[in-house]
């Protein structure tokens, strides 16, 4: 009996139930991500468009995408040098692995009252550290299978005052997973003291669900737990509303006209001045999103599957806004 | 529903399976492989010895030998005579074994073994019946034949309660047996008289099977036809007595041996009873493999051990795969334990886990100090290698000279993967903490015991080293792992939080 008991403790849902609960409300997992979804609509020459941030820039900027500002590129150790005057006069910069995966590698450096480099918490950084991490970079410390791999040195971004209650440290970002140039699924990723300023949720960020039809926030997880309000400002999540939500949706639908990956996740984040920039790419984009939104994503995904994509812009959210708003 | 694109591939997970579960059952049902390693079979091994004294010139030896007994199967021979030429030989449904040499003088000795095993032949020589030669018996003789032929056929039914009523006659011989008893021995007689009566019969030569049994002579026993059917008498008049005691070793109207410049010959019958495990009777293959019973047995015994770890392999990759796909357990490096687990077999599983444990250990504190260097990374992969290397031979002097001689085998770890082992997980830990070195490290160990364990299994070894058909079952498997797209165990787990 005392078994039994710890058992259910244990446990407190059997697996069953769970996999009966998961199926019906359509909850996808890796398995079918990876066979239904990525290995079908994703095609493997394409990657690199994604893969190698330098690309997706570069590409972005043909196509009108508003992105970052680049600062310069570091390809060899001997450039590594150049570093100081490349981000001279800058009021603080951001290092990027062009290859690196799941924020892997991204240092973002500020200048402090002193004149001097810091971290984001305000620590001092040695100019060595930085060279340091270059040389990581290069390297290929960060990248898929330890390739050599250039370092992308851009502007910092400016975080728009609307978000600040709802942040602590870090950028937050939106996530939207596009699929076959509909938007589907959206969530903003707030850092907070427990991601130590990472906007990544497996690192402990708050991940909020985001209606698709408007921008507002339907609900908010930390650590797969429901949570109401941010852990460090005490924010009441539920107040959050994206702005610019059309614009957003216009970017993250670009980006699939842009690359022709089929199902993306695509990282947006809005900046001060510049408004809604395209961060980086993603072409085996995470489970999470569903957590953050309580939602599934199979039903969205086999409503699209059938639609045809062949729709401007303004059809394909039209679509999404009268089919997949939450109340 | 969405399905995946028409690709054809449940047909060919199918086609696999049916060669998989094809070859598997022709090993078993026709190769007769047992499933379990524990089956045993019973072999008698058989030892005719053949002396003779040479006359000095040449001699040639023809030795009859048995030829696809009903209830053993033949699974091994071999012959001893120095200095002796041989020839197996079969005419018609005789096998013979013929030594002959150039120049001999003495007492020679000739030695043949024959390994049995007792179990029904499916390929059993079928005895033919002998052409009828009525025996001209003279005056008395005539009417004491007579005499005795119509007493028997009067108490008898048929030809093989006639052939029972003349051994018995002839046991308690009256009057005119015993005047045919005279010049003959009553087996030769009983066919003499059979064949007067018109019925096929031959007396065999039959070696009775007793453990331990030594210099035992041959037996004439009787084998008499009726149509189709054939019998065996035995000298009490038993027909067909329990048929796993004798073996008929001549049935060809002939002598057993033959002898061409020699003299004085006898022939013992020493044998034993085994029991053997069927995995060794194996090793010796009676016969061409076919196309359909490919198996490793066809090659030389070294590179069969070299294939009995290398069919292991594909276990534990199995292993891996249902952990990845179907549970969603972490492992560093895709396939890294299968090869941890394939040093662990070398090792013994403490010693292997203990020696990892080291050499991962150590080479992670030397790591941490290299990663403040800015090395580049192949000249860092490089320097870990040769570390490895160097803790490796740290390691096994400390534990020889501490009397473990087990910490030589340490030397046996894959070195390349060990290093890169190490770097993944440092590269982890400046990432994502120790926490997640510890949580992806120890599902890699935990995946590694698991292929170890089912490895070293004696059912799985056995099986996959005989059942080749089982790699076909792996492919079908794997593939039909490519095609699952339901929830891992571990996402029950992590989206259980929709349940709530």
């Amino acid at each position: 009996m005392n078994i039994k008991k710890a058992l259910t403790q244990l446990n407190p849902i059997p697996w069953i139930a769970v996999y009966q609960v998961l199926k019906k409300r359509g909850i996808m997992g890796m398995n079918c991500r990876n066979r239904r979804y990525i290995a079908r609509y994703n095609k493997r020459s394409l990657y690199p468009l994604v893969d190698d941030k330098l690309q997706t820039k570069k590409l972005a900027l043909e196509h009108g995408v508003n992105v970052p500002g680049l600062l310069g590129v570091i390809r060899q150790q001997h450039d590594i040098a150049d570093a100081q005057t490349i981000v001279e006069g800058a009021n603080g910069f951001c290092i990027k692995p062009a290859q690196g995966s799941g924020g892997k590698g991204i240092l973002v450096v500020l200048k402090g009252e002193d004149g001097r480099w810091q971290r984001t918490d305000g620590r001092f950084l040695p100019p060595e550290d930085i060279e340091r991490h270059l040389s990581n970079i290069l390297a290929g410390i960060f990248s898929l299978g330890g390739k050599s791999d250039v370092a992308i040195v851009e502007e910092l971004i400016q975080v728009d005052p609307v978000f600040k209650e709802f942040t602590h440290e870090g950028v937050p970002d939106l996530r939207i997973i596009i699929f076959r140039g509909y938007p589907v699924m959206a969530m903003m990723r707030l850092s907070c003291h427990a991601s130590k300023g990472k906007a990544n949720l497996h690192q402990g960020a708050v991940g909020v669900g985001i209606n698709i039809a408007n921008g507002s926030a339907v609900n908010a997880v930390q650590k797969g737990v429901s949570i109401l309000r941010h852990p460090d400002t005490q924010q009441l999540l539920s107040e959050l509303v994206v702005p610019h939500w059309e614009q957003m949706l216009r970017l993250a639908c670009a980006c699939y006209d842009m690359t022709g990956l089929g199902y993306i996740g695509v990282d947006l984040v809005l900046d001060k001045h510049k408004g809604p920039l395209l961060l980086e790419l993603n072409a085996r984009p995470g489970l999470a999103i569903q957590v953050a939104n309580n939602a599934g994503l199979l039903p969205r995904l086999r409503k699209v599957e059938v639609l045809s994509n062949a729709v401007s812009i303004d059809e394909r959210i039209e679509f999404v806004r009268n089919n997949f708003g939450q109340a | 529903m969405i399905t995946p694109t028409k690709s054809g591939l449940p047909y060919l997970i199918v086609t696999f399976a049916i060669i998989g579960l094809a070859l598997i059952g022709f090993r078993h049902f026709v190769s007769g492989v047992p499933f379990f390693p524990g089956a045993k079979i019973t072999v008698w091994s058989v030892e005719a010895k053949i002396r003779f004294d040479a006359g000095g010139g040449s001699a040639q030896a023809n030795f009859v030998l048995p030829n696809a007994p009903a209830n053993f199967v033949l699974i091994n021979e071999r012959t001893a005579s120095p200095g002796f030429g041989l020839h197996f030989n079969t005419v018609g449904d005789t096998r013979y074994a013929e030594w002959s040499i150039r120049e001999a003088k003495g007492r020679q000795t000739l030695y043949y073994l024959v390994e049995f095993e007792e179990k029904e032949n499916p390929n059993a020589v079928k005895p033919t019946p002998p052409k009828i030669e009525k025996k001209r018996f003279l005056n008395s003789l005539a009417t004491a034949a007579n005499s005795v032929l119509e007493q028997a056929q009067a108490k008898s039914v048929d030809n093989f309660s006639l052939a029972r009523t003349l051994i018995n006659d002839f046991k308690t011989p009256n009057e005119q047996a015993q005047l045919l008893l005279q010049n003959s021995n009553a087996a030769q007689r009983i066919v003499e008289l059979l064949m007067l009566a018109n019925i096929p019969a031959r007396t065999i030569d039959v070696v009775l099977l007793e453990d331990n049994a030594r210099q035992q002579s041959l037996n004439m026993w009787l084998q008499v036809f009726d149509g189709d059917k054939v019998t065996v008498l035995d000298p009490k008049g038993l027909i067909n007595p329990n048929t796993n005691r004798w073996i008929v070793w001549e049935q060809n109207d002939g002598a057993v041996f033959d002898l061409i410049g020699g003299s004085g010959s006898t022939i013992g019958f020493s044998m034993m009873k085994k029991q053997v495990p069927l995995i060794t009777s194996l090793r010796e293959p009676e016969h061409e493999p076919g196309l359909l019973d490919v198996s490793i047995h066809s090659l030389p015994l070294s590179e069969q051990t070299v294939f009995k770890s290398i069919l292991l392999v594909p276990v534990g990759v199995l292993i891996v795969v249902f952990m990845r796909i179907l549970i969603g357990l972490k492992t560093s490096g895709t396939f890294m334990p299968v090869l941890i687990a394939i040093a662990f077999m070398q090792t013994s599983l403490l010693t292997g886990l203990i020696g990892f444990l080291c050499i991962v250990g150590t080479g992670l504190v030397l790591r941490s100090y290299l990663s403040r260097h800015n090395l580049l990374l192949v000249a860092r992969i490089a320097f870990v290698i040769l570390s490895v290397i160097l803790i490796m031979a740290f390691f096994s002097v400390i534990s020889f000279q501490l009397g473990l001689t087990e910490g030589l085998k340490l030397t046996l770890f894959p070195m390349i993967i060990l290093s890169w082992t190490i770097e993944r997980m440092s590269i982890l830990w400046e990432e994502e903490g120790p926490k997640e070195v510890v949580r992806q490290g120890s599902g890699s160990l935990f995946v590694a015991i698991l292929a170890y364990l089912a490895m070293t299994n004696p059912l799985v070894r056995h099986l996959t080293f005989h059942f080749i058909g089982l790699q076909f079952i792996f492919m079908a498997l794997v593939l039909w792992c490519g095609t699952y797209t339901g929830y891992r165990f571990s996402e029950i787990k992590r989206f259980a939080v929709f349940a709530k």
